[in-house]
């Protein structure tokens, strides 16, 4: 295998994944990713941060290939994503995996366990001895500590806790034997007691060699998790830096409001509200910085202007006129 | 002097579910009160019986569940011995109202915002509509929610505004308490920042009790003046927040703290190994047993009682009487 020229696991340019809106005869579109620009190097994990409607599940899903994008390019290890080979494309639906947010949407009801995590093995046909196969389930229940296997692989989906079913739902994919995996709020339906075990169980996997892009509109739990961190917000990418940078010092208003909402566990220190209001639509958004009429720093300019991905410290980018 | 500022009064409270399976203890013998103008957080996992507790104070329980003991005073009235016509009359939306968890949901999708306040007014009491919509609006205005918005349905709105009309419906007949359950748990955590401050404004300016129900500690942390930790269907622990915080007693509620991201520290967070038990079969003993870093031989077999620990600070665990005798 060519290493050398695929540093980059992932790497989206420009890219745009727009969706029409469903009204007869509308010409309008919601645009989702609006031009993104985006690398996550091998062995590295990097956590995708926003509020709902920011385009993150969306950029996510079109990463691996689920959504083709309206303009731009996906690029897996070097390679357009969507002019790859058949073949290519089976290959590459084992080496990257997705685990989604709310697992029990994910996994059909009557299924056992090992019928789920079995299922993307069959798809591809990855094995056609019984025995191999039993052994790969077993392998990937044990990796999400789910013992002993034989005993949890013969029990129903819906016997399980939330806890075990999104481990369930991380087997699936580590089953595969992944190189990448990208998951979709892997822990925010999760009791809070369990959701450090998740991140644990996740944390060990990205010691054994895999990349992560982790999706959440909670930066806190990234925090410990992602080495880089990128801020969406409508569509745009509006802040990259190291994780433990953006969080002690965010520099763009946004990542500041989400830095200020995240609860923590002391009675002294209270959330704040930076952002006013929610989220616009994103069929037609603001003009100028899409931020700025929940922004409480915005001058004329972000009215008209939009400000541009720019590099104001090193390796960390913000999109902001008064970054 | 007992009972003037305590405005709830909850005494061992037992709820049981009859299931498939058999009987589901939810709730078993709990006791607490809340004091005029303050907030109790209560705070606990899925299935801690959180919600089958404050519903059971209205006596809001699903068809399956039987309350098996305990008394329940709101604002001096015997909640447990009322009809339900006077429950409706005399106490429900009026003297104490509740905010069901998931209720952007509870919206009827078919009624407009309107609709659902004349409703729920006219249910209680005899107020003209007009009456209705001018005070339906002065309080969508005052949580942040535009007054027009009355001529829209429910789906219309986003989850934010759903859960800001839900305050304001709540609101309606002027409540001295108001209970919410999870009443942040499905928003982005910049909305959420928003309701939670909101729920400060009004605490402040009308005045109200309330009891905020949460599974996350760190916001029990941001809103409430009082804490009660539930497991397994049990008070676990109960005090001042900043005691609580600062010198919690109950492993639990210790594995709680710790398993909350803390933004301004660089250590990972931990968990809680193992799984709550299953109340239809719960083990002897302390019900934490299982689960505890600390536990004793003690703890397998015997029921630890709930117990004062200077002040007003209570706690139900075996580990915490040792040290609490060592001590002295």
């Amino acid at each position: 295998m060519n290493v050398e020229s695929t540093r980059n696991v992932f790497e989206a340019q420009d890219l745009r994944v727009y969706f029409r809106v469903k009204a007869r005869g509308s010409k309008l579109f919601v645009r989702a990713v609006d031009g993104v620009d985006l690398s996550v190097e091998r062995n590295t994990s990097v956590g995708l941060v926003g509020e709902s409607g920011s385009g993150k599940t969306t950029l996510g899903k079109t990463l691996v290939g689920l959504i083709k994008p309206y303009s731009g390019r996906v690029l897996f290890e070097g390679r357009d994503l969507y002019r790859l080979s058949r073949q290519e494309m089976k290959d590459f639906r084992r080496r990257v995996q997705m685990v989604y947010q709310d697992p029990f949407d994910a996994i059909d009801p009557l299924y056992s366990v090992y019928d789920a995590v079995a299922e993307g093995m069959r798809i591809l046909r990855l094995y056609s001895d019984k025995q191999q196969m039993d052994e790969a389930v077993y392998r990937a229940l044990e990796t999400v500590r789910l013992t002993p296997p034989q005993e949890y692989a013969a029990r129903r989906i819906t016997s399980l806790s939330g806890g075990q079913r999104q481990r369930v739902a991380v087997a699936r994919s580590v089953a595969m034997n992944p190189e990448a995996m990208i998951l979709d709020e892997p822990v925010s339906m999760l009791d809070a007691s369990v959701r450090g075990e998740v991140i644990k169980l996740m944390s060990d996997l990205k010691l054994a060699g895999k990349t992560f892009m982790m999706i959440t509109h909670d930066i806190a739990t990234v925090k410990f998790f992602t080495e880089r961190i990128v801020v969406m917000y409508l569509g745009k990418v509006v802040e990259v830096g190291d994780s433990l940078d953006i969080i002690s010092e965010p520099l763009h208003p946004y990542s500041q409001a989400l830095v200020a909402a995240v609860p923590v566990p002391d009675p002294e220190h209270k959330v704040q509200s930076l952002a006013k209001g929610e989220i616009p639509n994103a069929v037609l958004p603001p003009p100028g910085c899409r931020f700025h009429p929940r922004c409480p720093i915005a001058q004329e300019v972000c009215k008209t202007e939009e400000p541009l991905l720019r590099e104001v410290r090193k390796g960390r980018f913000v999109a902001c006129h008064f970054a | 002097m007992l009972g003037i500022n305590k405005i709830v009064r909850v005494k061992n409270f037992t709820v049981e579910f009859n299931t498939p399976r058999g009987k589901l203890a939810a709730v078993t013998n709990v006791s607490f009160d809340v004091n005029q103008g303050e907030t109790l957080g209560i705070v606990g996992e899925s299935g801690a019986g959180k919600s089958t507790l404050a519903s059971g104070i209205l006596r809001l329980l699903p068809f399956n569940a039987n309350i098996v003991s305990g008394g329940v005073v709101v604002d001096g009235k015997e909640v447990l011995s009322m009809s339900e016509s006077q429950l409706n009359k005399e106490l429900r939306w009026n003297v104490i109202s509740y905010v069901p968890q998931a209720s952007q949901n509870a919206l009827d999708p078919l009624y407009k915002v309107r609709d659902q306040f004349v409703e729920t007014v006219q249910a209680h009491s005899d107020v003209r509509e007009s009456e209705v919509l001018a005070r339906a609006s002065e309080l969508l205005e005052h949580v942040g929610v535009d007054p027009a918005k009355l001529n829209s349905y429910p789906w219309e709105l986003s989850g934010g505004q759903k859960q800001r009309v839900m305050i304001a419906l709540a609101l309606i007949l002027n409540p001295k308490i108001i209970i919410m359950d999870e009443p942040t748990t499905a928003l982005d955590t910049i909305i959420q920042a928003q309701i939670l401050e909101l729920f400060k404004q009004l605490k402040q300016f009308q005045k109200l009790t309330s009891v905020f129900i949460s599974h996350d500690i760190a916001v029990i942390s941001n809103v409430a003046d009082r804490i009660a930790v539930m497991y397994a269907g049990r008070l676990a622990e109960l005090g001042e927040v900043k005691e609580v915080f600062s010198r919690p007693l109950h492993p639990y509620t210790q594995g709680l703290l710790k398993s909350v991201p803390d933004m301004r520290k660089n250590e990972v967070f931990g968990f809680i190994p193992g799984l709550p038990p299953d109340l239809v079969n719960p083990p002897t003993g302390c019900p934490f047993h299982p689960r505890c870093p600390f536990v004793m031989e003690i703890c397998r077999t015997v029921l630890p009682t709930f117990e004062a620990y200077g002040g007003e600070h209570y706690a139900a665990c075996h580990v915490a009487s040792k040290k609490f005798v060592e001590a002295k």
